[in-house]
């Protein structure tokens, strides 16, 4: 479970530009349940979860994950908790360019050092679970958008975190590859992962797998279906 | 196990790195090997000529006892030498006669030195004296004194270049000939050259000869050889400072391209911290992937160097180096590699260039993948 209590982020605090993007914030992600953080563009959706998945400190509050305070950890347990317990897929899908999409899969496992063969299988089979063995070995760039995210997932999935998280995946993404996401995310879920995923697109929000919503409007959530 | 995989996993990161921006790193690695190669020739140059002169100075006498009068440089007489001949430990003393002569024809200066096994009439001369003007056994030499003396003399022989870098402006004649060249008596020469049996008492002797000679100086191989070393250390230096520009350029460029992160590679960054790599993981691929870089252009700038003063003869540094008139000397160097002296410019272009990549490198992965992101 993983728990925000009055969470704020500010960004450039103290400076002319300063941004209040996450008001004081409480919340409460419940495990093994497919959440939504809903809202429109600035409503502060990617800041919420960037600070859930540890990519961010709040600039107060804490955030608490299975009991654990986890926002004030010194940087080098802050990601060892990151690749423990999260795996990303980010709004462009932040796959690295020039390298083959098994070894994008493979990267978030370079730092434990897997022996390679167990790792490469690994991957193997996370990329033929989303029908992409026949495209392992081509350059990222190459791939359409559909198979991006396919890679993106796979790569979120190596190192078998418990909450999964996905900034906007369904963006500039046709009916087709919005079902399909849905359909993994809902396989995750019942494989006993956390799933939490930001959206406006009323394909995700509307969706009949979505254990919950949380709207967020300027910084807070507005309202949260239970 | 673990930490071996971990190593090669970043070691493939590292390369991968590196051929994705493929024309950066051959740039940098282009302009590095050349630093390198510079600095490499001038140092293993410098080491070589020290080298060789030191060898060259081996062969000649323990002692050289010249007269001085009013701190000048004058000629003396054999009466000297007899003076000298009862010293314990003296193995052997001969009178030399040599002098300098300018030749406005090769705008070239020659050393022209009696020697007892050249017969009237003859001459051997050094490398770059026959360069200058011809020459080859066989051939007759011009040579016209300042007080416009003209000596005319058959070349015997070319001295063998393996002497060149002290024989190259040689010219060997018959003593009487020289004599009449320069118009010096019968009696007076340059000069002693002394042979000691023990080189260990070659202080004692010269110490003992001085005060023997009051207002001889006595100069050692040892004094020589320092002499040699100072005149090519200080040669080596100024190419140094000559080069100190190309350096500080190279440490610019290297500081620009090694240090100033693209938006694409701390963006990279970024993912490689939020998909679970520490601060530490990131500083040690990168620190490989300068190590490679720095690496490589190491070793292919030391072997241009090495190719460069061994195989090339320095063409480049060749003037300034071994020149001392305009009869600079043609010789092979010894190839001879001082390790002290390859760690030392190892150091002094790897260890910057490395630091150059850290300190940037770090402060970005110590920042949160979505600040580094964003």
């Amino acid at each position: 479970m993983i728990e925000l209590c009055a969470v704020t982020k500010t960004y450039n605090a103290g400076r002319p530009n300063e941004v209040v993007a996450l008001g004081a914030t409480d919340l409460t992600i419940s495990d093994k349940a497919l959440t939504v953080f809903a809202g429109p563009s600035g409503s502060g959706k990617t800041t919420l979860i960037t600070i859930v998945g540890c990519l961010a400190r709040p600039t107060s509050g804490r955030v608490v994950l299975n009991g654990e305070a986890v926002s004030g950890l010194p940087q080098r347990f802050l990601t060892e908790v990151r690749r423990r317990t999260f795996g990303f897929v980010f709004q462009r899908f932040n796959l690295v360019r020039g390298i083959s999409a098994i070894e994008n899969v493979m990267l978030p496992a370079y730092p434990i050092g897997t022996p390679h063969a167990r790792l490469k299988t690994r991957a193997m089979e996370l990329l033929s679970s989303f029908g992409m063995a026949h495209r392992a070995h081509f350059n990222v760039e190459i791939l359409s958008g559909g198979e991006v995210q396919r890679v993106a997932i796979a790569r979120a999935l190596v190192n078998d975190p418990e909450v999964i998280i996905a900034d906007e995946p369904t963006a500039s993404l046709d009916g087709e590859r919005v079902a399909h996401f849905l359909a993994i995310a809902a396989d995750l879920k019942a494989r006993g992962k956390t799933v939490i995923v930001t959206s406006h697109d009323p394909r995700v929000t509307g969706a009949a797998t979505v254990d919950r919503l949380v709207t967020l409007a300027d910084g807070r959530p507005a309202d949260a279906t239970p | 196990m673990t930490a071996l995989s971990r190593t090669r996993y970043f070691l493939d990161f590292a390369v991968s790195s590196l051929l994705r921006r493929r024309w950066r790193t051959l740039s940098l690695i282009l302009v590095y090997s050349c630093i390198v190669a510079l600095l490499g020739s001038v140092l293993l140059f410098g080491t070589a000529l020290r080298r060789e002169a030191a060898t060259q100075l081996s062969t000649g006498p323990d002692i050289v006892v010249q007269s001085m009068i009013m701190g000048r440089h004058d000629m003396l007489r054999a009466a000297d030498l007899d003076a000298l001949r009862g010293l314990r430990g003296l193995r052997r003393g001969e009178a030399r006669l040599w002098g300098y002569l300018y030749d406005s024809s090769a705008a070239a200066n020659y050393t022209l030195m009696a020697n007892a096994d050249t017969a009237p009439g003859e001459a051997l001369v050094g490398e770059g004296v026959a360069r200058a003007r011809k020459l080859e056994p066989g051939k007759l030499l011009f040579l016209v004194s300042p007080a416009g003396k003209f000596l005319k003399v058959r070349v015997k022989s070319v001295i063998a270049p393996k002497s060149a870098l002290i024989s190259s402006d040689l010219v060997l004649l018959n003593e009487a000939d020289l004599r009449a060249f320069f118009s010096v008596a019968p009696d007076l020469y340059t000069d002693l050259a002394l042979f000691v049996a023990n080189p260990r008492e070659v202080a004692t002797i010269a110490q003992k000869g001085a005060i023997r000679l009051p207002g001889r100086r006595f100069v050692t191989r040892e004094d020589l050889t320092r002499s040699y070393e100072s005149l090519f250390s200080w040669r080596e230096g100024l190419v140094l400072v000559i080069l100190a520009g190309a350096v500080i350029a190279f440490a610019i460029f290297a500081f620009d391209k090694a240090s100033g992160l693209s938006s694409e590679e701390r963006r990279e960054i970024g993912i490689l911290k939020a998909v679970g790599w520490d601060t530490s993981h990131i500083i040690a691929q990168k620190l490989i992937e300068g190590g490679l870089v720095s690496g490589t252009s190491f070793l292919i700038g030391f072997i241009l160097a090495y190719a460069h003063v061994f195989l090339f003869r320095a063409v480049l540094f060749e003037p300034v180096l071994t020149g001392w008139s305009t009869l600079y000397p043609r010789f092979r160097l010894t190839q001879e590699i001082d390790g002290l002296q390859v760690t030392s410019l190892a150091l002094l272009t790897i260890l910057p260039y490395v630091a150059a990549i850290l300190v940037p490198v770090w402060r970005t992965a110590s920042a949160d993948p979505d600040e580094v992101m964003r």
